[in-house]
């Protein structure tokens, strides 16, 4: 015992080779596989529903096929006139969030195209923390399991992209008021007149 | 039963037994015969029960399937009634944001909905969304009763108040029968079947988060949620008190509570202290919270803040 652990040279033997060689057989043999094409297409990282589209406009490329591609900034006039820009729209307009070649995908400030399920990479690019919130599940709905699946919302689910700001919602009734003997207001709370 | 003491009562009369006698054997069987008769629709099983954390497995199965039993025969409903315990390693938390809250109410009806709690007469709401001027803080600046075509309203904030899980619960002090006591994954639990409505945790509690059950809940048959736990969302009885358990019944299966699911801008955030990687967490270290009436050493389980 003594002399094997003062021993400072390894000692190779042969079933030490043997690992060796496997490993490397392993290896080759992983080359040799045909390429699936896996690793390409980025992996849905944040299960999200469809966006929410309006109705019957995806995919863009049905009507923007035909269309000559116009990068000049200007007021729309044939189409889309709903679409009412108030997102900083002193500085920006379509073609600065939608691909104009690809009009099916989102366009990053890289130059980067992305589906629209992945948008919130586009978003993610100005609110930077709260984008780093909404990974953390933190900004936003999350429903699902605490300890489990969760499904995530897109931005754009909650916020419309071209006018973010929350929409007022109707609230659901007001509690009904006590009756004497049939409930109790806390004395730190006003009466109800 | 009550006809047979009725009847021996009578009989000793009629042998004209000594006055003692009768007296004593009158008394005992009265006694005896009225306590659970007392108590309306209470069978000599219910009023037999032992304390929750005395019921051994077999008696704990027994106990679900006479309830269930029973809301067979009150509501037509099959339950699904399960007594799912603590789960291991898991320290429950709540956090709401101030800042996204727009006082919508969506949580209050969704938990009644969840939890089978008495749609009218008595109204009951676990939780209550109190809306406050900008810049207060005090609770006597709170309305409840607050209704606007629209929510957000500009110049107010809403802050919604439920069950804080206290971590130093003053409502367990106060009960006198221990019909409520803290669980090992956080959640101050009610047995209602061993509740004897005194309502002293009511007055002890200091976010008027307990709810006293007046009648029998009125619940509309189709509205129903038979998917329940025993010292959750399963129908109360009257005369017992109530209260938010983070959906025990949810949250022990390892979903989201029904509020949390419902509020539409993601203000509500719930998870599991110990879990490096909760949400709740991640909030605990990244924003500034507070808890209500924090000087009161109540220790909730439940944090706000402003994003
Ligand atoms: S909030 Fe009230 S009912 Fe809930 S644990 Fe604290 S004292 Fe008890
Ligand atoms: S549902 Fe959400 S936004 Fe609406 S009152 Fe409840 S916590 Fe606030």
């Amino acid at each position: 015992m003594m002399s094997s652990s003062l021993s400072i040279v390894p000692v190779f033997r042969f079933s030490d080779f043997r690992y060796l060689l496997t490993g490397l057989a392993v290896f080759f043999l992983f080359m040799l596989l045909p390429d699936t094409g896996l690793a390409v297409e980025p992996l849905q990282e944040y299960p999200v529903p469809p966006p929410p589209f309006s109705e019957g406009i995806f995919p863009c490329s049905d009507c923007h096929r035909d269309l000559e591609v116009n990068t000049k900034k200007r007021q729309l006039v044939d189409e889309h006139q709903d679409i009412r820009l108030h997102h900083a729209e002193q500085v920006r307009w379509c073609l600065d969030c939608h691909d104009a070649n690809d009009r099916d995908r989102l366009r990053l400030t890289s130059g980067a195209t992305i589906p629209f399920t992945e948008s919130y990479l586009l978003c993610g690019q100005c609110h930077g923390t709260i984008y780093r919130d909404w990974r953390a599940g933190v900004h936003g709905k999350r429903t699902g399991f605490w300890r489990g699946p969760k499904r995530y919302l897109l931005c754009a689910h909650c916020h419309n992209p071209h006018a973010p700001a929350f929409v007022p919602l109707v609230p659901a009734p007001p509690p009904l008021k006590p009756r004497p003997g049939n409930d109790r207001v806390p004395t730190h709370e006003k009466r109800p007149h | 039963m009550k006809n047979d003491s009725a009847k021996s009562v009578e009989l000793d009369r009629n042998d004209s037994v000594t006055r003692r006698d009768f007296l004593k054997k009158s008394l005992v069987g009265a006694g005896l015969l009225t306590l659970p008769g007392l108590l309306p629709g209470c069978t000599w099983e219910e009023f037999s029960q032992k304390h929750f954390s005395e019921l051994a497995p077999a008696e704990l199965e027994q106990v679900l399937r006479r309830l269930k039993d029973q809301y067979r025969r009150c509501y037509g409903r099959e339950f699904q009634l399960s007594a799912t315990g603590p789960l291991p390693e898991t320290a429950f938390a709540y956090a709401l944001d101030l800042s996204k809250c727009i006082g919508c109410r969506r949580c209050v009806y969704a938990c009644a909905e969840e939890n089978n709690l008495s749609r009218s007469d008595p109204q009951i709401h676990w939780i209550k969304v109190l809306r406050f001027p900008n810049g207060s803080m005090n609770p006597e600046d709170a309305e409840r009763y607050y209704a606007p075509d629209k929510v957000p309203e500009e110049g107010y904030y809403y802050m919604p108040v439920q069950c804080q899980q206290c971590a130093n619960p003053p409502c367990v002090k106060a009960c006198p029968v221990q019909a409520t006591w803290k669980e090992p994954d956080g959640m101050v639990v009610v047995d209602y079947n061993w509740c004897i409505g005194c309502r002293y945790c009511m007055a002890a509690c200091p976010y008027d988060a307990r709810h006293f059950n007046w009648a029998a809940p009125t619940l509309p048959i189709n509205e129903i949620n038979t998917h329940t736990h025993y010292l959750g969302n399963r129908p109360q009885e009257k005369n017992v008190v109530g209260k938010c358990t983070f959906c025990i019944q949810r949250v022990r299966e390892g979903r989201y509570p029904a509020c949390v699911e419902a509020c539409p801008v993601g203000a509500r955030k719930f998870g599991n202290l110990l879990d490096q990687d909760s949400e709740i967490r991640y909030i605990l270290e990244h924003k500034r919270v507070f808890r209500f009436k924090e000087e009161l050493n109540t220790q909730p389980n439940f944090y706000y803040y402003f994003s």
